[in-house]
């Protein structure tokens, strides 16, 4: 993309820009302490940086926020610029979503802790399923920071991989239960756990749809997997 | 934008015509200042009582493209059309085009205010009584009702015979809205009809031009971006005297379909 004539214009866009990738850095090392308190091997103190750094994130929200309504005040951004500016909007709500939901992960895991016979369904399938997440986080911000709409349409069917891994634990879990009632409260903190790993995984798909958006200027929210990969094709 | 992408890109684009029925068509216009040519193969609808805009740099033969829609260029020697206009199917270029007919039909308000040196009440009848015998009563009717469709009857009512001049310049250009409306035209031209008026007598005018497009069609140039998105059904960019992208304005603003539309609208150009 060229530069703008008004050059201030392309640094305040960029400040933007590098504002979300930070945001989304943050949010993933929250992911990976929390997938660190699943396997039972996180350091000293990951609890209360969790809590800190989500705090953190909320203010970056906030902050992004109010630079995207400046420029909007300022620069009436159209097409291209305008399409970012909305998309970033939506992308640091998302960002800001995921890390409420590490910190719940986090917290529920160390609280779960204690119960031997659930210890390796937190410690394997949920911390596998959180791997997960935690991957199609990072290329959902790479595509991002790339603008790659094909790469993004890639993303976007990550998310059934982890909608398949929330299912397999939930049948696991419901074994668990049948089997020994003692397991039903710690099992319904994972069944939490799940469900927000599960909604990380939305949120990031959220983000490729936001990418696709941007460069192809059509919304993809709530077309089929079809459509979007003949969406990107194109041209 | 480069001018190797713009030299080297085919054909004009066949543009897609407006879903809503044209009242003038442009198809295949070349126009030329002695040898110098403004307007190259430029082919366009342009869609009854609908506001067409047409946006681009200075010099991109936006204001030229407008001047074809009533021959104002045929005033000067020297300058001339190749290609085919037509207004309800009938073509303008044509020889033997009675030409006060056709600016009777096809209005025009210029970038400055340009109000008669007479009244208020003058300027409109003025053009009336160039085309229609009106009665005094009638006269005074069709004056109301023009500066009525102007938004300026409360303002002038109890002026009429002060001379236009002394009104306010976004007033002045309300008064040659009203006076071109006056003559009951079809079409209406309007050349950067605020760009030398205040934020508030252009918001008076845009909202004027959204009222007037119940009754007429309407083309506008401009070189305020926001305005064209604000005021257009449709919106042409234009570059080099080629029409490099035509469509909806809500299209056009959003996703425009070329590179160097985008370039132009996000102010990213030169």
């Amino acid at each position: 993309m060229n530069e703008h004539t008004h050059k201030q214009f392309d640094a305040e866009m960029e400040v933007i820009r590098s504002g979300v990738l930070a945001m989304g850095g943050l949010v993933e090392t929250q992911l990976a302490r929390a997938i660190a308190v699943l396997g039972d091997d996180e350091e000293e103190g990951t609890l209360d940086q969790v809590g800190a750094v989500e705090r953190e994130v909320n203010r970056m929200q906030v902050t992004i926020d109010q630079q995207c309504s400046q420029i909007i005040a300022k620069r009436q951004p159209a097409a291209i610029d305008l399409r970012m500016i909305l998309t970033i909007t939506k992308i640091v709500n998302d960002l800001e979503r995921i890390g409420d939901e590490v910190k719940k992960v986090a917290y529920k895991a160390a609280q779960t802790r204690g119960n031997d016979r659930l210890t390796q369904v937190r410690q394997h399938d949920v911390a596998r399923t959180a791997g997960r997440a935690q991957e199609m986080l990072q290329l959902a911000l790479d595509v991002f920071a790339r603008l790659d709409a094909a790469a993004a349409a890639e993303v976007i069917d990550r998310d059934d991989e982890i909608d398949a891994g929330f299912l397999a634990i939930m049948r696991q879990l419901i074994s668990y239960m049948m089997e020994d009632p003692r397991t039903i409260s710690p099992a319904l903190e994972i069944v939490f756990i799940a469900k927000s790993i599960e909604r990380i995984g939305d949120h990031a798909k959220n983000i490729a749809e936001a990418v696709v958006q941007v460069v192809r200027g059509k919304d993809v929210r709530h077309a089929s997997a079809d459509e979007i990969r003949a969406e990107v094709a194109e041209e | 934008m480069n001018f190797e992408t713009v030299a080297a890109r085919p054909e004009a684009p066949a543009e897609s015509p407006p879903a809503a029925a044209p009242k003038m068509t442009i198809r295949h216009l070349d126009f030329y200042y002695g040898r110098f040519q403004a307007l190259k193969g430029v082919s366009l609808d342009v869609a009854d009582r609908r506001v067409t805009a047409f946006i681009g740099p200075s010099g991109c033969g936006k204001s030229t493209l407008l001047r074809t829609l009533n021959r104002m260029y045929s005033l000067y020697p020297g300058q001339r059309a190749v290609g085919e206009i037509t207004l309800d199917g009938e073509n303008i270029l044509a020889p033997g085009v009675d030409i006060n007919m056709l600016r009777a039909k096809v209005g025009m308000v210029f970038q400055k205010p340009t109000p008669f040196p007479m009244s208020i009440y003058d300027n409109i009848a003025f053009g009336v009584g160039l085309y229609e015998r009106l009665s005094p009563r009638q006269m005074d009717e069709r004056v109301e009702w023009a500066l009525t469709k102007a938004a300026m009857w409360n303002e002038a009512k109890d002026k009429l015979k002060q001379s236009g001049m002394a009104l306010s310049g976004g007033q002045q250009q309300r008064l040659c809205i009203a006076r071109a409306v006056a003559v009951k035209p079809e079409v209406l031209l309007l050349d950067e009809p605020t760009s030398a008026l205040d934020p508030i007598s252009t918001a008076k005018i845009e909202e004027l031009i959204t009222e007037l497009k119940e009754d007429y069609t309407i083309a506008i140039v401009t070189h305020n971006m926001q305005q064209a998105a604000r005021v257009s059904d449709y919106t042409g960019y234009m570059y080099l005297g080629e029409l490099i992208e035509f469509g909806a304005t809500d299209d056009l603003f959003l996703k425009p379909k070329r590179r160097e539309t985008e370039d132009y609208i996000t102010g990213r150009f030169g």
